[in-house]
């Protein structure tokens, strides 16, 4: 799947609505460069031919000035009317709620519900139904984070100690990156979301299985990674349906699924899997996530359950 | 010139402070538990020399880490920001099982009873040190240039860098007495 992240291919009403008002800028701002360009030419052109009758000066100049009150003019309305249709995207239909909140270095999603037992956690994973808004509330743990999703909307503060929002409503079907926008520390530049719009039918299924607990160990190696799992791990990392309920780190009931590791770090195969757990400071130095001492094969055995966990 | 070399080897002291260790695992060796308690039959003997308390208390970056580490664990649920309340206050000066670091630590690693709980299988015990310089400096006994001049939470208590360093008394009998 490609993966885009780019704020002139709009998917979402919001981005479409913005990157209308910056094609109008950058087509009238553009135009009175151009015009500015030739004026010069013209200038450097009849360099010595003397200066022109004081009429025809005076209505160059009126007119001038009346060019740019017109484009500013034209700029003013844009902006009023490309804000007010930001106001009213989505109008009437019910948006879903999502809580994000942004933490060196990574985002936890929250999928909020009026019935505790049909929220889901996740981290560094944002599934949206395609054609339906989402208000996403934002929060922070720790330091300012930005939440930007180009191809959706602009950017948006999370700021410690106070709540702010941000509504997309996506239009296009896509995998799509998402970037931390405001420095937050040693791997901001490494605090990536990914974003996955879905038809309703995909979104609804995918739902239904984060809803899930994970399923049992079965081999004796995913059996020996569950016991490190629901020990060392279970400080920071919660599992639903284990004894793992850490709340510091990203919850891993179904990271499995997910299409990247340590916040779009590292693409999710079991390689990349063994090697983030085993030296979690070599691959993103200065990440909260310590190195653990685990064995080889106590590394495998992590990997091999947390394969399990789809 | 002699200025200027002044300056510098005043740049290298201020940087080791700030020295950030991401990549290396614990720089010393497996720890050997500390004792809780001073009195030892026949006279104390002399305390071991232990490099690793230099090297996480005169540090501005693990007494960092050890100050989220010690929000993040919830070691604020019991002992709230020193001040205590189902735990014991870690601002005072009255130690039940020892108010060095090496016993800081073994008290992570162990549990207490009466609900000290042991993190021995939850952290790692890098960031039992870190945490334990910490504890250290809520009580004003890191040095004054690494603990934080300003703390992340609301405090009514004056800023750890403005606190005199208090003696501190490690002694069971005297908690109990209280």
């Amino acid at each position: 799947m490609i993966v885009v992240q780019s704020a002139i291919h709009p998917a979402g009403d919001h981005a479409t609505i913005t990157s209308g008002l910056f094609s109008l800028f950058l087509g009238v701002t553009g135009f009175f460069f151009l015009l500015v360009l030739l004026f010069l030419g013209w200038a450097i052109w009849r360099k010595d031919r003397g200066s022109a009758e004081d009429r025809k000066l005076r209505v160059s100049v009126a007119g001038w000035a009346a060019l740019i009150t017109l484009g500013l003019f034209g700029l003013t309305l844009g902006s009023y009317f490309a804000d007010r249709s930001l106001a009213f995207v989505g109008g009437g239909q019910a948006p879903i709620k999502i809580k994000m909140t942004a933490q060196q270095w990574w985002w936890e999603v929250e999928y909020q519900s009026d019935d505790p037992s049909r929220t889901i956690i996740t981290a560094n994973e944002l599934h949206l139904p395609l054609g339906r808004p989402a208000e996403i509330q934002l929060e922070a743990d720790d330091v300012i984070h930005s939440l930007w999703i180009p191809n959706l909307a602009g950017k948006q503060d999370l700021i410690p100690g106070r709540t702010t929002d941000m509504a997309v409503l996506p239009r296009h079907l896509g995998h799509y990156r998402a970037q931390c926008a405001e420095f937050c520390g040693l791997q901001h530049a490494h605090m990536a979301l990914d974003v996955l719009v879905e038809t309703p039918a995909q979104f609804a299924a995918w739902r239904s299985r984060s809803l899930q607990a994970a399923p049992a160990p079965t081999t004796a190696e995913q059996k020996r990674g569950y016991a490190i799992l629901t020990g060392q791990c279970s400080g920071c990392h919660a599992i639903s349906g284990t004894p793992a309920f850490g709340t510091v780190g990203p919850d891993l009931t179904h990271v499995a699924s997910r299409a990247s590791l340590a916040a779009g770090e590292l693409p999710n195969i079991r390689i990349w899997l063994e090697r983030w757990i085993a030296d979690p400071q070599g691959v993103k130095p200065g990440s909260h996530m310590p190195r653990v001492p685990l064995s080889a094969a106590d590394i495998r055995a992590a990997a091999a359950y947390l394969e399990t966990l789809r | 010139m002699r200025i200027l070399a002044i300056f510098l080897m005043t740049l290298l002291a201020a940087c080791h402070r700030e020295t950030r260790e991401h990549d290396s695992p614990l720089p010393f060796g497996q720890a050997q538990l500390a004792t809780t308690t001073t009195l030892i039959a026949g006279g104390s003997p002399p305390a071991p020399a232990e490099p690793r308390i230099n090297h996480y208390e005169k540090s501005a970056w693990h007494v960092g880490e050890g100050q989220r580490l010690y929000t993040e664990f919830n070691c604020v649920e019991c002992h709230a920001h020193g001040g205590g309340g189902i735990g014991p206050p870690l601002m005072d000066d009255q130690w039940i099982y020892g108010s060095s670091s090496p016993q800081i630590v073994a008290t992570l690693i162990q549990g207490r009873p009466n609900g000290m709980p042991s993190f021995r299988r939850i952290l790692t015990e890098k960031q039992m040190w870190q945490i334990a310089a910490y504890v250290r400096s809520i009580a004003a006994q890191a040095a004054k240039d690494v603990p934080p001049s300003r703390g992340d939470t609301l405090a009514n208590t004056r800023p750890i860098t403005l606190q005199p360093a208090q003696l501190l008394q490690d002694s069971s009998e005297d908690a109990g007495a209280r």
